[in-house]
C-alpha cells in the first residue's frame, strides 16, 4: 500500500503533540518533509529542542499512526537544519495554545544572547510583555527563563495571579 | 561486548579502546580523522560533565522554579551531548554511540574543560560557573556555525539557539546575587575567585586545535577571547563584582588530564552502565 502524499500530512496532522495535546505534530512545525524513496515512505522530523525528551515520543507516534494506516516500508529521518523555530507554529495551533493556558510566542524575540540589551533590561526598559492567557492582562512577570519544559518559560499573572507558561520564542 | 577492565590493568586504556573497537584499528593519532574525533570530544565531554553537574541539583535546589529551570538546562546540556558524542562515535567509525563513549570511558579518555567539573558548591557558585561557562560557549557555537564541516554547522546552529536562552539567565542571576544582599555578594565574589584559574583553559589552543582551526573545521581557541572577556567584564561591572586580576590557567582537561573531581562524578554518572553493561528498560 502506497498512499498519497497528502494523506500522509492529513494522518500526521491527527498526531497530537505528546506534551501538549491541544496542537498536532504539522502545528508544531516539527515534520519538515514527506516523500517517497522508491516503494518507501520518508517522513523527516526536526527536533524542536536538541533535549527534547518528547523527541522519542513524537518518532513512536509518527510510525503507530501510519502503521495503524497500513503503511509498512516506513523511514523517519532526522534533520537539524535550518533548526526548528517557534515561528513555524502556526496561527490556529497559537490560539488553541493560549486556549490551553499557554501564553503563545511573540515571534521576533529569540533570545541572541546579546547582553548589552539584556542588562539593559534588568533596569525594567523594554522587557518582554506577555499576556495571561487566562484574563488577559499584560500586567505579569517572568518567574524564570525556564518553565516545565525546555520550550516555556514560568511567567505570574499580576492580576489574576494565575501561574503560567509562556512558549519562548527561539 | 565484555566488561572493561580494572584500572590497575597495564594497558588498560588499550583494552578500553579495544572493547569498543568491532576489530577496526583506532585511528591514527595527528590525522585529520583523529583531530576531528578530539575536538568532537572536547566538546561533547564539556556539554555532558557539565549537564551532569547541573543534573546533581535536581530535587535540592532553593526554590522550585530554580530546580525546574537547572533541570531544564541540564537537559538542552545533555541533548548537545547526543549529538556532539553521536558525531564523534560516527568520525571514529568504530561502533561506539554517544552512550558508548558518555558511559565506557575512563577518565584520562575525557577532554573536558577543567572549569565544568568543579563542584557545584552552593547554588551562586553553580550560576557562577554556568556564566563563565555561557560567555564562552555562546561565541564558540556561532563560530563553529561558520564550520567547514556542515555536521558540525548545523549542531552548532541548533546548540546556539538553546544557549542564547542560557547565558541570559545566568548573567541575570549573576547580577542578581552579585549586587544582592552582603551574603550573596560575598558568595558570588569568592566563587568568581575560586573559579577564575580554570577560565584560561578554554582560550589556550595546542597542536590539534591548530590543525582544526587551520582547517576551518573549529575556531582557534585563542579567537574567542575577546568576546567572552567583552561578555565577563560587563555583567561583572553591573553584578558589582571584582575581576580577579591573576592571568594564571589551569590546563590539562582537553588533553585528559583532570582533577581528582571528575573520577568522583564518573563513578556517579557511569555505575548503572559499567554494571550492568547494556541494561535496557
Amino acid at each position: 500500500m502506497k498512499p498519497a502524499v497528502e494523506q500522509v500530512w492529513q494522518w500526521l496532522g491527527e498526531v497530537p503533540d505528546p506534551e501538549i495535546p491541544v496542537i498536532s505534530l504539522t502545528d508544531l512545525g516539527v515534520i519538515r518533509d514527506v516523500a517517497y524513496e522508491g516503494d518507501t515512505l520518508v517522513v523527516t522530523v526536526t527536533p524542536t529542542y536538541s533535549g527534547c525528551p518528547a523527541t522519542a515520543v513524537i518518532n513512536l507516534d509518527i510510525e503507530n499512526k501510519l502503521r495503524d494506516n497500513g503503511v509498512t516500508d516506513l523511514r523517519l529521518s532526522r534533520q537539524l537544519s535550518p533548526p526548528w523555530s517557534s515561528d513555524w507554529i502556526n496561527p490556529a495551533a497559537r490560539e488553541a495554545l493560549k486556549d490551553y493556558g499557554i501564553a503563545p510566542p511573540i515571534d521576533g524575540t529569540a533570545a541572541d544572547g546579546v547582553l548589552a540589551g539584556r542588562i539593559a533590561r534588568l533596569g525594567g526598559a523594554g522587557n518582554l510583555v506577555v499576556a495571561c492567557p487566562r484574563c488577559g492582562s499584560n500586567h505579569t512577570e517572568k518567574i524564570s527563563q525556564f518553565g516545565s519544559t525546555p520550550c516555556k518559560a514560568a511567567y505570574q499573572c499580576r492580576d489574576c495571579l494565575e501561574p503560567f507558561d509562556y512558549f519562548k520564542c527561539i | 561486548m565484555p566488561s572493561l577492565p580494572d584500572v590497575m590493568t597495564p594497558d588498560a586504556a588499550q583494552l578500553a579502546q579495544a572493547a569498543g573497537g568491532e576489530g577496526r584499528a583506532p585511528l591514527e593519532t595527528g590525522s585529520p580523522e583523529h583531530d576531528l574525533f578530539t575536538g568532537l570530544t572536547r566538546l561533547g565531554d564539556t556539554t555532558l560533565i557539565l549537564g551532569h553537574r547541573v543534573s546533581e541539583w535536581c530535587g535540592l535546589a532553593p526554590v522550585l522554579e530554580e530546580d525546574i529551570a537547572l533541570a531544564n538546562m541540564a537537559l538542552d546540556l545533555i541533548g548537545q551531548t547526543q549529538l556532539w558524542l553521536g558525531l564523534a562515535g560516527e568520525v571514529e567509525g568504530r561502533g561506539r554511540d554517544a552512550d558508548a563513549l558518555a558511559f565506557r570511558r575512563d577518565g584520562w579518555e575525557f577532554h573536558n574543560l577543567l572549569l565544568v567539573e568543579r563542584p557545584n558548591g552552593d547554588f551562586g557558585r553553580t550560576l557562577m560557573r554556568q556564566f563563565l561557562f555561557d560567555a564562552y560557549h555562546l561565541p564558540l557555537l556561532k563560530a563553529l556555525e561558520g564550520s567547514t564541516n556542515p555536521r558540525i554547522a548545523e549542531i552548532a546552529a541548533k546548540a546556539g539557539k538553546e544557549v542564547a536562552y542560557h547565558v541570559e539567565r545566568s548573567a541575570d542571576l549573576v547580577i542578581r546575587l552579585g549586587d544582592g544582599t552582603d551574603e550573596s555578594h560575598a558568595r558570588m565574589q569568592s566563587s568568581l575567585d575560586a573559579l577564575w584559574g580554570y577560565t584560561g583553559e578554554a582560550f589556550i589552543g595546542d597542536a590539534v586545535d591548530a590543525r582544526l582551526g587551520e582547517a576551518g573545521v573549529m575556531p582557534a581557541p585563542e579567537s574567542l577571547r575577546s568576546d567572552w572577556d567583552r561578555t565577563v567584564n560587563a555583567v561583572l561591572a553591573e553584578a558589582t563584582l571584582e575581576r580577579p586580576a591573576s592571568d594564571f590557567a589551569h590546563k590539562g582537561g582537553k588533553q585528559g588530564r583532570h582533577s581528582e573531581h571528575l573520577g568522583h562524578l564518573l563513578t556517579s554518572m557511569q555505575w548503572l552502565q559499567r554494571s550492568y553493561p547494556d541494561a535496557t528498560w
